[in-house]
């Protein structure tokens, strides 16, 4: 009887999930990348991994303290930001560059907006595309040191895949899928990705909807209008090279900037896949998959905005 | 402070109304050409120049054009004035004119010149309708040059085409795009929100001069007495 007595407001039954072990999750799953990335561009991608991680951390403690808020790095969001930014760096920046990407990315783009769940944009994304249009030059110097050649699958450019395939070159798909090309530290690897974004699914962190549905439209778009028609190689290297696997399983999922509803979760992934499409085929340069996450983040209020579910007993067909 | 004198009008302009940080007017070339300190300073007193003139022969035709018209008339005058400062920019100062570029003839449209002729111009004596003119003229100068000094020390490293940071420093390109606009405007803005409110709170008052200036070029969004009137708050 004790039980029926107790009064309190909604809601009464919680789940045990919490942004703690979600962003574990996450961290688990970008695991495997970021080994790969450190096997593939040696010791120093490590140092970046954890120059980012730590300036992250360290920005949103600091300001929260500064603002007398709750001090709320213990939830694993900030790692995760740090992470992906660290994956979205090539290897050769200068160390500052991290730095400056972590605090931009935590303090403008995150906490001003008022912290986790307010950001209007992926966070790491925003600080990767700030980096690229303030230090281009950095941001696509993909040489790696000697150690790391020995064992990378050279094009003729020296080029990443992709921008290789847009010169007309022949790329490797089977060292684009294991990840021993030129890239970005965490991008290169389409298995070591794949692991992690499965295991994100299997652990119900994230569903296949967005992922999927991104991937597929935006193989579509380059078999439509790629120019090489049905060409295995062609759409192969749009699957797997560049940020398509690190952008569709990991950052076009972030719960803050996704919608909510599902039908809004179709159009975004649909909207993002022609975009990435549009931005790699038409655009001046070979990548694409930043620019169209963080713009589709933009349209996420009116997506939802368009796609509220009917309400269980509202609308439908009246009967005469 | 006596209201209508010219010290008033100065300090309302400068300070009080400060067109670019209090009421957000003047958008458009505030974010396009604020991309150096010297930009800022050549849109500013170019600005400035017109809207002296315009206040100026607006007050003086006040009693003349009818209200119903009155937009068109206003239109005419500081379009006329505009192509004048344009022509003589083209010929005396051609790098500031082609670095400004559209925004010159844009300044016919500049909604701080038909805002004062609308508010101030229209209805007052030449005399502190001049140095409402030129208040609101140095405010705008200040705003502009404020945000073109962030942004060319930060996004180019040098200050009035002066190298300032060691040659180190790698400037972050994007604070001269138009990104960095949005991003030193907004943080300008809060930096001195915040020293309002620092202020007004010493003085024992929330918002600043509220009776004084009036809900309608009040930018407290956020202010009760707005939002019982229907207005203000999304």
């Amino acid at each position: 009887m004790n039980g029926l007595l107790q009064v309190s407001s909604s809601p009464h039954a919680r789940g045990k999930v919490t942004t703690g072990n979600i962003m574990g999750m996450v961290l688990l799953a970008l695991t495997p990348a970021a080994c790969m990335g450190i096997w593939n561009f040696g010791i120093r991608a490590l140092l970046i991994i954890a120059i980012t991680m730590v300036s992250s951390v360290l920005t949103e403690y600091l300001y929260e303290k500064a603002m007398h808020r709750t001090i709320t790095i213990s939830d694993g969001s900030a790692m995760v930001t740090g992470l992906l930014i660290a994956m979205n760096l090539p290897v050769n920046v200068p160390l500052w560059m991290p730095v400056i990407g972590a605090v931009f990315a935590i303090l403008v783009v995150k906490q001003l907006f008022g912290g986790l769940g307010q950001n209007i944009m992926n966070p790491a994304l925003a600080a990767r595309c700030f980096l690229l249009i303030s230090f281009p030059a950095h941001m696509t110097d993909f040489s790696v040191s000697e150690r790391a050649a020995s064992h990378i699958v050279d094009t003729v450019s020296g080029a990443t895949p992709l921008a290789a395939m847009k010169a007309g070159e022949q790329v490797n798909l089977l060292s684009m899928f294991l990840g021993n090309t030129r890239g970005t530290i965490g991008e290169t690897s389409a298995l070591a990705l794949l692991i992690g974004g499965i295991f994100l699914v299997c652990v119900h962190v994230i569903d296949l909807r967005i992922p999927a549905t991104y991937i597929v439209t935006e193989l579509l778009f380059a078999l439509i209008f790629g120019g090489h028609g049905f060409d295995l190689a062609y759409l192969g290297g749009h699957l797997l090279g560049g940020g398509l696997m690190l952008g569709a399983w990991f950052m076009a999922t972030d719960y803050v900037t996704r919608p909510i509803t599902k039908k809004g979760q179709y159009l975004y992934a649909v909207i993002l896949g022609l975009l990435t499409g549009v931005f790699r085929i038409m655009g001046k340069s070979a990548e694409g998959v930043s620019y169209a996450i963080i713009f589709t983040n933009l349209l996420v209020p009116l997506i939802e905005r368009v796609t509220v579910p009917t309400a269980f007993g509202k609308g439908g067909k009246k009967k005469a | 402070m006596k209201k209508d004198t010219p010290v008033e009008r100065l300090y309302n302009g400068i300070i009080k109304e400060n067109p670019t940080f209090v009421m957000m007017l003047g958008m458009c070339p505030t974010l396009a050409v604020t991309t150096s300190a010297m930009n800022g300073i050549g849109m500013g007193l170019a600005t400035t120049i017109i809207l002296i003139a315009s206040n100026v022969m607006i007050s003086l035709l006040r009693k003349i054009i009818p209200d119903g018209v009155r937009m068109p008339a206003y239109i005419v005058v500081v379009a006329s004035f505009v192509t004048i400062v344009e022509f003589l920019l083209e010929g005396y100062v051609p790098s500031l004119y082609s670095a400004l570029g559209i925004y010159i003839p844009l300044i016919v449209v500049n909604c701080i010149i038909l805002g004062r002729a609308e508010a101030y111009a229209g209805k007052n004596k030449v005399i502190p309708s001049l140095f409402d003119g030129l208040g609101m003229g140095i405010g705008f100068t200040i705003g502009l040059t404020c945000i073109g000094m962030v942004r060319e020390l930060i996004g180019a490293g040098t200050l009035f085409d002066m190298k300032v940071m060691p040659s180190a420093y790698e400037p972050l390109t994007i604070f001269i795009m138009a990104p960095g606009a949005f991003l030193v405007l907004a943080m300008l803005v809060a930096l001195q929100n915040r020293v309002r409110r620092g202020k007004a709170k010493k003085e024992g008052k929330m918002v600043p001069n509220c009776e004084e200036i009036g809900c309608a070029s009040c930018t407290n969004h956020a202010c009760g007495a707005k939002a019982a009137k229907g207005e203000g708050t999304r």
